[in-house]
């Protein structure tokens, strides 16, 4: 996994709560079995006028104007801006990874869904959350002001404004760590290995139903 | 001191523990489908590692799969790669029990694990799929997760997790006439909203609770994840038991009464302490239908699609209009009059028997109305359909004009050829009315079994509770 310390990038406003995984990415695209490439479909329904497919060429398709994405300011942006509940919905990591495949690497809102929030770590995204006055304030600012960029700070678990002001967050120290250095948590786990085999031997013996290892022959 | 049943869980599974509280939790069974778990194969293979305890996995092929004409097998090439994908990697790594496309048993994954006896109280449930929460029906810790950590859970059988904080939601009282567990759910949803339960475990108590069977108790539990909850959670009591005994993956004999024993403790201690409590009460709740495009804008079906200029909060405001744009409502309109264009009974929310068997007690005898184009009736799983055939609830759907399918998840997210036209509107037994959800443009209204087969009779929706 890429590591996130600290990134300077365009901010891209998109104002709305609730916005699920669904909308994100809608559910044509995950028949693929691969990570990448979900790019061009990240919020296909809002950002096209047709309906998208898998396999079909993006940048031929028609694009709706008025879609923060589609417009010409926020360009190259690195950090989505957002409200409450942000990623609801499907557990589905395709949303993240058509973030990050976009170009995404930062998303800061008033809250997050559990599962995308979990989700944003194992990629290498951090997701932000600030106070809903911090977020109204940086909406203004991010609208008014072309070409704003915003600085997320992971080491120093702060959001710098342009006008030198800087909003802290918090974010799970062990999560933060983990992002940080671009570890593997898999890895990480399985430095416990002999302790995760203890508790599931003691498991098995205290309950063995648990731990059937085949279909009993019995019917259905 | 008195503990939650949540904190018993979790004490249960704990393996190890970081200084600031992200613990390493053991995980007792592992569902798999096609969707979330090719990268997750790939990923352990790429790095070199094998699947930890293969017999803790249960898979089936669901998303993907067709719900008709299954002699021709799967049609689109992309579905297949994913499907076949499926195939090759269990073939590879094993499981304890693999349902494919056309199997007999083969179904929704969170419908098939439980009437197999393979989700049992007391275990950890983990899926690459939110409405894992199903589970938890059985006082299981059961939630979705993402294909990061299907991949982590296959090298592991662990995953990393913050404790969650604890919710009770109570609904004391007697549910009415043609009101369901569907109805609780959206009703708290439309009480907490979608984020309300963030954060949380939601466990789900009170008398109206304990009357549910395990079917609508699995209802209730699915759309936790709707509330924001990632885990709802139901105490082991006799139903919990009787539905469970003689399932083929629960235990028998003295392992069984062993196993009975374990279970009664699975219920919060009189006297624990929750981080927040709700109360509800049963004779308050109407039959509910959903208007906009989030669970949690609903109404009982008595009253009108509310109007944006009342909501005093701008964003809420915003999202209203938005809503009611998306899925071409007026404000104050009379839900009744609302008319339907499609009707979808399936999902992993409301495909099981005692769902068929209440939607065709409003079909009986009737017909469909002229302006509803399709209406589906998609089974759970293989074993859900084969009963309700053996009840000859298939002749009373196809009487009436609805189409009887095969099992899966169908239209509920449609990504198989099951989905809503642009514009089309549908009354559905579902989860989500995202936009786009059921098919780009699709507008979506959630609603139990019963409201759904009644609307379908109508044409609009109507007062279950005359009918039922």
């Amino acid at each position: 996994m890429e590591k996130f310390t600290r990134l300077d990038g365009l901010v891209v406003p998109l104002d709305r709560a609730n916005v699920d995984t669904d909308a994100i990415i809608p559910k044509q695209f995950l028949k693929s079995i691969r990570r990448s490439g979900f790019g061009p479909n990240l919020f296909d329904e809002w950002r096209y006028r047709d309906v998208g497919e898998p396999g079909k060429d993006s940048s031929q398709r028609p694009r709706n104007p008025d879609f923060v994405l589609n417009q010409p300011r926020y360009q190259g942006a690195q950090i989505l801006l957002t409200r409450q509940n942000f990623g609801c919905g499907s557990s589905r990591e395709h949303a993240p990874w058509a973030l990050l495949d976009y170009g995404l690497r930062a998303v800061i809102a008033e809250s997050f869904a559990d599962i995308f929030y979990n989700n944003c770590f194992k990629n290498g995204i951090l997701p932000v959350v600030l106070p809903a006055d911090a977020i109204d304030s940086l909406f203004a600012l991010v609208e008014a002001t072309v070409g704003c960029r915003l600085v997320v700070d992971l080491e120093r678990q702060r959001v710098c404004r342009p006008d030198g002001q800087t909003l802290p967050f918090e974010v799970d120290p062990f999560r933060r760590d983990c992002l940080l250095n671009g570890y593997d948590d898999i890895g990480l786990s399985l430095r416990h290995a002999e302790l995760i085999r203890a508790f599931e031997e003691r498991r098995r013996r205290e309950q063995p139903w648990l731990f059937v290892d085949a279909f009993p022959a019995r019917g259905t | 001191m008195p503990q939650t049943l949540y904190e018993k869980l979790w004490q249960d599974h704990v393996v190890h523990q970081e200084a600031d509280g992200t613990a390493l939790v053991y995980i007792d069974r592992h569902l798999v489908h096609e969707v979330t778990s090719p990268q997750a194969f790939e990923g352990l293979k790429l790095a070199g590692r094998k699947p930890w305890r293969a017999s803790s996995i249960v898979a089936t092929a669901d998303h993907n799969t067709p719900t008709d004409h299954w002699d021709r097998g799967i049609e689109d090439p992309v579905s297949r790669l994913q499907i076949e994908t499926l195939d090759a990697n269990i073939r590879e790594v094993g499981a304890l029990a693999y349902f494919p496309f056309k199997d007999p048993r083969q179904g929704i994954v969170h419908v098939v694990s439980p009437e197999s006896g393979a989700t049992l109280p007391g275990m950890s449930v983990v899926c690459g799929d939110s409405h894992t929460s199903t589970h938890g029906a059985f006082a299981c810790m059961a939630h979705g997760i993402g294909t990061s950590e299907v991949e982590h859970v296959l090298a592991t059988q662990c995953l990393l997790q913050k404790k969650s904080k604890t919710m009770l939601v109570r609904v004391e009282g007697i549910l009415g006439r043609g009101v369901t567990a569907k109805d609780v759910a959206l009703a708290i949803i439309g009480r907490i909203g979608t984020a309300g339960g963030s954060g949380f475990a939601i466990e789900f108590a009170g008398s109206a609770i304990r009357g549910l069977s395990m079917e609508g108790r699995m209802t209730l539990c699915n759309m936790a994840i709707e509330a924001g909850a990632r885990l709802g959670l139901i105490a082991v009591d006799e139903v919990t038991i009787d539905y469970l005994r003689g399932r083929p993956f629960a235990p028998t004999g003295d392992m069984w009464e062993r196993a009975v024993a374990c279970w009664r403790r699975l219920h919060s201690d009189a006297g624990a302490e929750f981080d927040c409590v709700l109360e509800m009460q049963a004779a308050d709740i109407r039959p509910q239908v959903t208007w906009g495009t989030s669970p949690e804008m609903v109404v009982a079906v008595d009253s009108r699609v509310p109007d944006p200029a009342g909501e005093s909060d701008p964003l809420r405001r915003q999202g209203m209009e938005r809503a009611l744009h998306y899925m071409g409502l007026q404000p104050n309109l009379a839900i009744r009059d609302i008319r339907l264009d499609k009707i979808f009974i399936g999902s992993c929310t409301n495909s099981r028997i005692e769902d068929l068997r209440a939607a065709a007690a409003i079909v009986r005898g009737r017909k469909l109305a002229s302006n509803i184009r399709l209406a589906l009736v998609v089974p759970g799983s293989g074993l859900v359909k084969q009963q309700a055939e053996s009840e000859g609830l298939h002749e009373i759907f196809r009487a009436a004009g609805f189409e009887w399918r095969e099992p899966g998840c169908s239209m509920c997210l449609a990504m198989n050829a099951d989905r809503l036209e642009p514009g089309e509107r549908c009354a559905s037994t579902s989860n989500r009315n995202f936009e786009g959800r059921q098919g780009a443009g699709g507008r979506t209204h959630l609603v139990s079994p019963e409201m759904a087969a009644a609307a379908a009779i109508a044409g609009h929706f109507c007062d279950v509770s005359e009918w039922a």
